[in-house]
């Protein structure tokens, strides 16, 4: 165990290193020059090269790399005499348009996109996992059909386009709901339930529509499958037989699938964040893409690659305890 | 279930691969899936969606307009370039209305924008089918070391935050060919997906009687993979491939609606939706008409898929 342990955590690394080398690689590239960019257009090129010289940007690339990489584990300091300063681990570096320490800004984005994964999560197991479950029990009823439509439409409504009809009818129309907006739960708790309430549902509607498909073809599969037949034979009960035998393999790949989708919500759920304004990490994310501010965009891409991979170990290792056969190493 | 994660746009994930039968005739296959009411629905659906796609510059000829011109009589300055006489501006000089502000043809924007949407999404998957049967063909018959290497890539790409680093990525591109540069983003953190099941299957294919009998009777390894294996792939590679499209379509609209896809003026499904997302209140058939078609393409094609994917798994061929 402590084998596999080490092994794991060494690829983690591996995956976090390469996505950030690569990040780097993309700016250091390809990437239109951010000096030129802050200067604006009347700008001399003596200007621009001492712009260049204070961000940085005139050393080699692995000199840059260096810098960024100790700047995360050791911190970072700026500038020399009165205007130093000190930015401590982990130090992602400051906006080019703000100014902001890109560590303080993550931090102070998280807990919306915190909130809305975590409320769409809850919304989307719940129905996701219950539907397909009594559809795969109940095949071909009434129930099951409703689902498979449910999912069908679910999965191939583009999550903006929903957004913005929904917005359109509740908000726009009807009147029931608040233009979404980040409000802190401890400022208001009605205009924060109101201002969620949207965006969860459309979240969890999209993921709700692929968990029902991926939970009621596992169910099915192993209702067929020799053990649950045994079961069944020895003449145990209906319900027993599905709670005893058949819920736990055909929800181990859920598990698999859910620490995924959510840590990927945690970083950032770009497209839902950005229709409905919410200030969350992924709507962070996409301004800085439109105003090519590098160092933050390095920060939200490290942070989505560091929540993805925790949440891939940690899926891994919840597996040897959900799946005996896992644990012997006979997959 | 080649659906991408739906806010992580992302890539299909490949759950669900059909068992595979004895290799069923392509014939049989689309004769018992024509047969089914809801599959038939969606072939017609998508045949029509593809003939607007083809046709286009004919279409083009027949209203008058292009993609691009600029129609000032069809908007009213007054009110901020609203589409005249509601319904967004839906006319018959003008089929499905107009692009408020500025006039451009919906009808013809939405023909060139299949074109656009389609043209990515079915090079992507061609790309990423060839290259994902040919590698995962490769690690699951051959193994060993080709296997640990191929399955390494695919793990890593896998647990990859693919979406925030395709922005990333195009957006640091702003120049070049979008659309090149869109299929080879969608393609790089695609092909992982049919590799790992193709890998599977051609990994249980390997030990089967009669690959041990082409083996015996002095077969070459590679006469074995084109003769015995990869027809028998044939079943799985379809099904994954139709429903890796829709979730192409999906992923282009998705990164072209956060500004960093197809550029305008070339019109595309999801950066028509963007656009409507500042005029949807006033002018909700701006936002409606690409949603619907955005939304038909990819349900077809989830449709079909799903069917392919039964027929096969029931051996339900005669």
């Amino acid at each position: 165990m402590v084998g596999y342990l080490v092994r794991r955590l060494a690829a983690c690394v591996i995956v976090l290193a390469v996505v950030c080398v690569f990040t780097f690689m993309i700016f250091f590239w390809f990437s239109p020059d951010p000096a030129a960019q802050i200067c604006g257009k009347t700008c001399t090129p003596d200007r621009i090269a001492q712009i260049r010289a204070n961000l940085g940007l005139d050393q080699p690339f692995l000199e840059q790399l260096r810098v960024f990489v100790s700047g995360l584990f050791a911190g970072r300091d700026w500038g020399t005499g009165a205007d130093a300063m000190h930015c401590a681990a982990p130090c992602l570096g400051y906006s080019f348009q703000t100014n902001e320490s890109v560590t303080d800004l993550l931090i102070d984005r998280l807990p919306v996109s915190v909130t809305l994964a975590t409320g769409a999560a809850v919304l989307w197991l719940l129905v996701g996992v219950l539907g397909g479950l009594v559809s795969a029990v109940r095949r071909d009823s009434l129930w099951d059909k409703g689902v498979l439509a449910f999912g069908l439409v679910g999965i191939s409504l583009p999550i903006y386009f929903l957004a913005l009809v929904l917005q359109y009818l509740l908000v726009v129309k009807l009147g029931w709901l608040p233009f979404p907006r980040a409000v802190p739960f401890t400022e208001d708790p009605v205009l924060w339930f109101e201002s969620y309430l949207m965006p969860w549902v459309v979240l969890a509607i999209v993921y709700a529509a692929m968990y029902s498909r991926i939970v009621r073809s596992q169910v099915i599969d192993t209702l067929e499958q020799g053990f649950v037949r045994t079961a069944r034979a020895k003449g145990l009960q209906r319900h027993l037989v599905l709670r005893r035998h058949a819920l736990r393999p055909s929800l181990t790949p859920v598990v698999t699938l859910f620490g995924m989708d959510f840590a990927a919500l945690l970083g950032g759920a770009l497209i839902t964040e950005t229709v409905f304004g919410l200030d969350g990490v992924g709507k962070l994310a996409s301004d800085s893409m439109a105003t090519n501010d590098q160092p933050v965009i390095m920060g939200v891409t490290l942070l989505a690659a560091l929540l993805v991979v925790v949440a891939n170990l940690v899926v891994d290792i919840s597996y040897r305890f959900l799946d005996p056969r896992v644990r012997r190493g006979t997959p | 279930m080649a659906i991408p994660a739906p806010d992580t746009v992302g890539v299909p994930s490949g759950a669900g691969a059909p068992a595979s039968g004895a290799p069923a005739s392509g014939r049989a296959v689309v004769r018992d899936l024509l047969r089914r009411p809801g599959a038939a629905i969606a072939v017609g659906v998508l045949g029509l969606i593809g003939a607007m796609a083809l046709a286009a510059p004919l279409l083009a000829g027949l209203t008058g307009w292009d993609q691009y011109s600029f129609d000032p009589s069809a908007i009213d300055s007054y009110s901020g370039g609203l589409p005249r006489g509601g319904w967004g501006g839906i006319s018959g000089d003008h089929w499905f209305g107009v692009e408020p502000g500025n006039g451009r043809d919906m009808f013809m924007r939405i023909a060139y924008g299949a074109r656009v949407s389609l043209a990515i999404a079915i090079s992507a998957t061609v790309l990423t089918t060839t290259v994902g049967v040919v590698l995962g063909t490769l690690a699951g018959y051959f193994g060993g070391w080709v296997d640990t290497g191929l399955s390494r890539a695919m793990d890593f790409l896998m647990a990859f935050p693919a979406l925030i680093f395709m922005i990333a990525l195009l957006s640091a591109l702003p120049g070049g060919n979008r659309p090149v540069l869109l299929v080879l983003v969608l393609s790089v953190f695609g092909w992982p997906y049919t590799a790992r099941v193709v890998r599977g299957q051609a990994l249980s294919l390997r030990n089967q009687e009669f690959v041990e009998a082409a083996r015996a009777s002095g077969a070459s390894r590679w006469a074995i993979v084109f003769r015995e294996v990869l027809p028998n792939l044939r079943g799985t590679i379809v099904v994954l491939a139709t429903l890796a499209v829709p979730s192409y379509v999906a992923t282009e609209a998705g990164l072209s609606f956060l500004g960093v896809g197809v550029t305008p003026p070339t019109p595309s499904w999801g950066q028509m939706i963007a656009s409507a997302a500042t005029w949807y209140a006033v002018d909700p058939l701006f936002l409606v008409i690409p949603g619907a078609f955005l939304f038909a393409t990819v349900v077809a094609f989830t449709v079909i898929g799903d069917h392919l994917k039964s027929i096969l798994d029931e051996g339900a061929v005669h």
